[in-house]
């Protein structure tokens, strides 16, 4: 901190005569480099033609390395003093420097200052030296004399956190938050009721009794403890396969039903393809198919939250898929920007429908796409319950404390198809799908957790079981059964009030219908 | 009826349209509008341009709304175009702020902020430049009331856009893109002809509980200049405007457009025949009873706009004009319009739906 306050109060910068810590080779390649790119740069760099003048004339690209003093430009900013200082410098180059550090010391300006976070990561070059670096909007930048790229990768992939290991036992060494016997079950009642829905549901498409459907299967940690970690009022936007939140905030399941059958009693009045759900009371945004155009809203919901001092965040959730799109560049982009806070959800379950990641990106996952953005992130083990719940806990008190953006990537894997409309045995092997599914399910390991926690027993389990599965068999029945929403509602909702043009269209077709009954459906009350 | 529209049209000087006397500029053009008529007669006008027609609408929608905020690409200083100075001065950076270069970002972020019960004002630089934006416009922003059964509505969201022909913006400064929105239901779109219809229509528009795209022809924001009322007043939406009596032919168009339009209607009459002039104002919903009626009262119908021609908002014009007034056309709907290729740069005039190209398309409609 102390470096970076001496930094902001000592606006001059040099290339300064070589140092003997430079090798022979160093200097060889540096000079090579200012050769090449420093006239140009230069050139950018000085709107004064004066002093543009002066150093192609005066200065040879080799020379530069060791006489050349520049002062702190910006960009987008000229000074009127620069002649003078191209005098001075001419006679006296090396006794400039504490003159022009103080005539100069005002020149730091508006547009260059650094962000905090830039300021924080300015100094991270090895050959840095304090005299060797340029005030560039955005925070100082130090000089290097390397050629030296950033690397692709890291020696390491970023590790994962985790704290509950295959067999449920505590990950050596894992911290984690307290979670008490009352949430844990409910937590993992909830992760129950979500797989039976998951599988009813899923048969009653198979029999074609609703037209589509997509399984959480999987991915059951990540719904259920992400939704135990947040508060209420924090708003979620969804991608498809998030319907644990809602449960977890007490959508019936017969909410869920009149949902997939899109009856009278489906808040979304049967529009939308089954699992668009979305419910206000729940502050759960409605659903929509295509991918990642949630993640720029979100920034727009958290910075409405921001400005109205809530203590509330909007969490926004996408697949590792999405992460190609270009919402997922504006949202987190815009989200930084603003500083909104907003908490990003990556599931990376692997696969976006038969495309796999390696086909998707090319970094190492999705979480260090964050830092470029200027986003904290990290990477959890999306199938360890405990690790999902205190990971988001600690990422949402950080969003709302600091008001910024975090990036979660939890590393998981779609256990179910795509979708009813997938068959997902055609693009990966069965005995992978069957590895996810049996020895890293994430509900096997956190039973086993809660039941040596002897919070929970066999005939427990036996009974949630059997009470759930009648409970969304019978909501099946009884939402099969419910008529559809009226005509009237095709209607509505299009603009708050119906312009005249619909009026027209629903009259003619109110007409049609009179004549020809027989080719419209007969669930639908006119 | 004589008109100060040619006066502010693209080719005619800005100091030649200020009458000098206030509320009598517009005054014989604009009598369905009450609110406007009482704002002349109050006295309270003053001469400006339709940028600052659209930054006075803007500092009264931020004023009377602290939900309202505006945004864009360069919008903190004042905008490319200085609809938006002072902006940020009087309300804030938090209120009015630059965004990342990003139109997908703009308008999601904005149906965010939108969706929270704010106003969410978002400036995209050029309509050109709108396209990264429209699936969040169309998939989402349009269908976000509908989708979920109106739990849940980006209403606030207003979408600003200069469009159209400028005199040297080529392909890509210079573009038209309207229909594209008006083939989508759930937004509304609406264009104003000039700085008075841009204050009211705008305010509409921010204050409309759905969202709306609006277009502001770039060609007209220092060339037209107008008394406008200084205080907050309001154009209803979805209401076309006769703003030229006539008997012989009835022509329709929406913004920069008119003012040539205008001119041909002017040269039309020296040769006896007498035009009506319909400002559509919003194109979708759009106002199809009073382009009917005086269609139904002079028999014939020319449509015209800066958009290529083929699949142009004015086809959808004539269509439905064809619907209700078959018996009485007594020629075919006649569309002058932008050619089917790219906005042209050294070949814009050629390319234009122009005066004469007009003023002949109305001859011949009414000779046929």
């Amino acid at each position: 901190m102390h470096l970076i306050c001496h930094y902001i109060h000592e606006p001059l910068y040099m290339f300064s005569p070589i140092t003997h810590t430079h090798t022979q080779h160093k200097h060889l390649v540096s000079n090579l480099f200012w050769k090449r790119f420093f006239p140009m740069s230069i050139c950018r760099l000085a709107r004064s033609r004066t002093i543009t003048r002066f150093l192609k004339t005066k200065i040879c690209p080799f020379e530069i390395h060791e006489r050349l003093i520049t002062p702190n430009y910006s960009f987008f900013h000229a000074c009127s003093s620069y002649k003078t200082l191209a005098g001075n410098f001419t006679r006296k180059p090396h006794e400039l420097w504490d003159k022009t550090a103080n005539i100069l010391a005002f020149r730091r300006f508006e547009s260059a200052r650094a962000g905090e976070q830039a300021e924080a990561v300015s100094y991270t070059d090895d050959d840095e030296d304090e005299n060797q670096s340029i005030d560039f909007p955005g925070g100082r930048v130090t000089f290097t004399p390397q050629i030296k790229f950033i690397s692709e990768s890291t020696d390491k992939r970023v590790p994962c956190y985790r704290v509950l290991d295959d067999d449920g036992y505590p990950f050596a060494g894992s911290r984690s938050e307290q979670v008490d016997k009352e949430t844990a079950l409910k937590m993992y009642k909830s992760m129950v009721t979500l797989q039976i829905m998951d599988h009813i549901f899923y048969e009653a498409q198979r029999q074609g009794r609703i037209s589509f459907y997509m399984t959480s299967m999987g991915e059951e940690a990540i719904n259920i403890a992400t939704a135990a970690a947040l508060s209420p009022d924090d708003i979620i936007l969804p991608q498809y396969r998030e319907p644990g939140i809602l449960l977890w905030r007490g959508f019936t399941i017969e909410e869920f039903a009149n949902q997939l059958f899109g009856t009278k009693n489906d808040a979304g009045k049967g529009r939308q393809m089954p699992v668009h759900y979305g419910s206000k009371k729940h502050n759960f945004v409605t659903v929509s198919s295509p991918i990642a155009t949630q993640l720029p809203q979100a920034a727009g919901i958290a910075y409405s939250l921001k400005m109205d001092n809530k203590e509330a965040c909007a969490v926004a959730f996408t697949g590792d898929g999405g992460t190609s799109e270009g919402d997922f560049h504006a949202g987190l982009n815009f989200a930084a920007v603003m500083e909104a806070p907003v908490l990003f959800i990556c599931r990376n379950n692997g696969w976006a429908i038969s495309t796999p990641i390696s086909d998707q990106f090319r970094s190492d996952g999705v979480v260090v796409k964050g830092q470029a953005y200027g986003i904290r992130s990290i990477r959890i083990d999306g199938n360890d319950t405990l690790a999902v719940y205190s990971a988001i806990r600690a990422a949402r008190e950080m969003v709302i404390r600091e008001q910024k953006p975090i990036l979660v990537e939890a590393l998981t894997y779609r256990v179910g198809h795509h979708s009813t409309s997938d068959d997902s045995t055609k693009y990966r092997p069965l005995n992978e799908i069957e590895y996810w599914k049996t020895a890293r399910n994430p509900l096997g390991r956190y039973r086993k957790w809660v039941q040596r926690n002897g919070w929970w027993t066999d005939e427990e389990e036996t009974e949630l079981r059997g009470s759930i599965r009648k409970q969304v068999m019978n909501a099946i029945q009884v939402a099969d059964k419910t008529e559809k929403p009226s005509l009237k509602e095709l209607f509505t909702d299009v603009y708050d009030r119906l312009p005249l043009n619909l009026h027209e269209q629903e009259k003619s077709l109110r007409e049609t219908i009179k004549r020809h009954e027989q080719d419209f459906p007969a669930d639908v009350p006119l | 009826m004589s008109s100060s529209l040619r006066r502010i049209g693209r080719f005619s000087a800005i100091s030649s349209s200020i009458n000098g006397k206030g509320g009598r500029c517009l005054g014989g053009l604009s009598t369905a509008n009450e609110e406007l008529k009482s704002g002349q007669e109050s006295g309270g006008t003053k001469p400006i341009n339709l940028f600052s027609a659209v930054n006075q609408a803007l500092h009264i929608a931020l004023d009377t709304d602290p939900r309202a905020y505006v945004f864009g690409e360069d919008v903190g200083f004042g905008g490319v175009f200085r609809c938006t100075t002072g902006l940020a001065d009087r309300f804030g950076k938090r209120r009015v702020f630059n965004t990342p270069l990003c139109e997908q970002g703009i308008v999601g972020f904005a149906i965010g902020l939108a969706a929270m019960g704010n106003r969410a004002i978002a400036e995209i630089q050029f309509a050109d430049y709108i396209f990264p934006a429209f699936d969040q416009i169309v998939n989402e922003a349009a269908k976000f009331r509908y989708r979920s059964g109106n739990q849940f509505n980006c209403g606030g969201l207003t979408i600003r856009a200069p469009y159209g022909a400028v005199g040297h913006g080529g392909h890509y400064h210079s573009q038209s893109p309207e229909a594209f929105f008006c083939h989508v239901p759930g937004i509304k779109v609406v264009i104003p002809r000039s700085p008075q219809q841009a204050k009211g229509l705008l305010l509409s528009s921010i204050r409309d509980p759905n969202p709306v795209v609006f277009f502001e022809p770039k060609w007209l924001y220092r060339l037209a200049v107008e008394e406008v009322p200084e205080k907050d007043y309001m154009l209803p939406l979805s209401e076309a405007e006769v703003i030229r009596e006539g008997s012989d032919i009835t022509l329709v168009g929406w913004g920069a457009q008119l003012s040539i339009m205008e001119q041909a209607c002017v040269e039309a009459e020296k040769d006896g025949i007498s035009c009506e002039l319909i400002d559509l104002k919003t194109l979708i919903p759009w106002d199809k009873e009073t382009v009917e009626a005086s269609v139904n009262k002079t028999g014939r119908l020319l449509v015209s706009h800066e958009a290529p021609v083929t699949s142009g908002f004015g086809a959808e014009i004539a269509a439905s004009i064809v619907e209700r007034c078959f018996l009485r056309l007594e020629a075919p709907v006649s569309r002058v319009c932008g050619l089917d290729t790219p906005f042209p740069l050294v070949f814009e005039p050629f390319y234009l739906p122009t005066k004469n190209k007009i003023l002949d398309a109305i001859k011949s409609t009414v000779n046929y």
